[in-house]
């Protein structure tokens, strides 16, 4: 465990009385021709789903979030930048109540101290409209770049209805990919699982094999992503893929039970299943690690 | 005037029944094949428990009542888009036991996460 993990290490969140999870989960995303001088990490929050009300699912629906927050600004060392990986607002029929729902969200995260967010859209914010009212507020729905020698690919699958990412940005991603070295460290950041996770609970992105496909050409992938509202990793070939949890409700194990749904609120256990994780770059040593950080009451 | 009014009642709950049908096993044809109509609207299947025999082909006659839907039952690998106005009909054998989730896998709205259903295959 490097200097940066040892002066984060529970100390200002131990502080607060919280927990942290530590996944053990490795991700190998560095190439051998980047500059390895530096390490960095940041914070990925998910499916915030502002807007949902549910009290049976969580009725504290309109203070998770600001309780995320709250617990990414306690960080004793802030992160390099802070992504939110989709589903920042519950979806809704109403135009008008998308737009507010979208500016009452970025509202309450233009409380992080970091200034440096990345933003993409869910099913839940884009799907409806193809991503117009998204757009207004947090601009392109795909888009790439660089930090500290990785290359992050934010992927957009979710403005189209039908879960696909598009021949259009697929090509656009190729493009991108051929100017890249093959050991290249590339993240990538987009909201539904490329690969079949659970097709039969809408699991998947309908493209994503071609996605995958294009991405194998390269040593060292990695995608982070959200929509499915609990921890799981996976990995196609030499891909590995990690899911975070949500900041509004937990979902079951994909086919764990007949039929998807949201997991009752536990007033045992306040807040179980939902959280945001940090992703440590320990790019001299080619490895990144996943922390897991629980949303605590109070 | 006075059978009119019968008649559009019995008319009326005869519509009603067919809308709230849920459970349906579906009908065999001459052509030994099965056929089962289901329509798609916001959000929901119908009839959303659907039984069919093992090794009978299956006509689904797929239809939608307001926005563009789609229907995917993996299991079967089948998937369609359906759109209002069209009758989309699909065909497949099926080959296995068991009960198999369809889903609509185009997102329609508000209450999409909830648009599923069951087909039970048994022999």
């Amino acid at each position: 465990m490097n200097d940066l993990m040892n002066r984060r290490d529970l100390l200002k969140l131990a502080g607060m009385g919280a927990a942290v999870f530590v996944s053990g989960t490795t991700l190998r995303a560095v190439g051998s021709q980047q500059k390895l001088n530096s390490s960095f990490y940041f914070v990925q929050l998910s499916d915030t789903h502002w807007g949902f009300n549910g009290p049976n699912i969580n009725p504290d629906s309109q203070g998770t979030l600001k309780k995320a927050v709250a617990a990414v600004n306690a960080l004793d060392e802030q992160p390099d930048f802070i992504v939110f990986t989709g589903d920042l607002t519950q979806t809704t029929d109403d135009r008008k109540i998308r737009r507010d729902r979208l500016a009452e969200f970025r509202d309450i995260v233009s409380q992080l101290k970091v200034k440096s967010v990345r933003f993409m859209p869910g099913e839940h914010d884009a799907s409806l409209d193809r991503g117009e009212a998204y757009q207004e507020f947090f601009g392109d729905l795909h888009y790439t770049f660089d930090h500290k020698g990785v290359h992050f690919i934010v992927l957009d699958n979710v403005s189209d209805p039908m879960a696909a990412v598009g021949e259009k940005q697929l090509q656009w991603l190729q493009a991108d990919l051929e100017q890249l070295s093959n050991d290249a460290r590339v993240v990538v950041l987009t909201h539904r699982p490329l690969f079949d996770l659970a097709p039969d609970w809408d699991w998947a992105t309908r493209d994503g094999a071609a996605v995958i496909e294009a991405l194998l050409q390269h040593q060292n992938v990695t995608v982070l992503y959200g929509h499915i509202h609990q921890e799981h990793h996976h990995t196609t070939g030499h891909i590995t893929h990690h899911s975070a949890k949500s900041l509004m409700w937990a979902l079951p194990e994909p086919g764990s039970v007949p039929k998807k749904a949201q997991i009752p609120w536990n007033a045992a256990e306040p807040y179980k299943g939902l959280g945001f994780r940090n992703v440590e770059a320990v790019v001299p040593q080619a490895r990144y690690e996943i922390k897991e950080f629980p949303i605590l009451k109070g | 005037m006075k059978q009119l009014i019968i008649f559009l009642l019995a008319a009326t709950v005869g519509y009603l029944h067919q809308q709230s049908v849920v459970s349906v096993t579906a009908r065999e044809t001459r052509n030994n094949e099965q056929v089962v109509r289901i329509a798609a609207s916001t959000f929901e299947f119908v009839p959303s428990e659907i039984k069919v025999r093992k090794g009978v082909p299956v006509i689904l006659e797929l239809s939608s009542q307001d926005r563009h839907h789609g229907f995917k039952l993996s299991a079967f690998e089948l998937r369609v888009d359906i759109k209002p106005g069209v009758v989309e009909k699909v065909r497949f054998v099926p080959d296995k036991i068991g009960k198999f989730t369809f889903i609509c896998d185009v997102f329609c709205g508000e209450g999409h996460e909830e648009m599923s259903g069951t087909i039970t295959v048994i022999e």
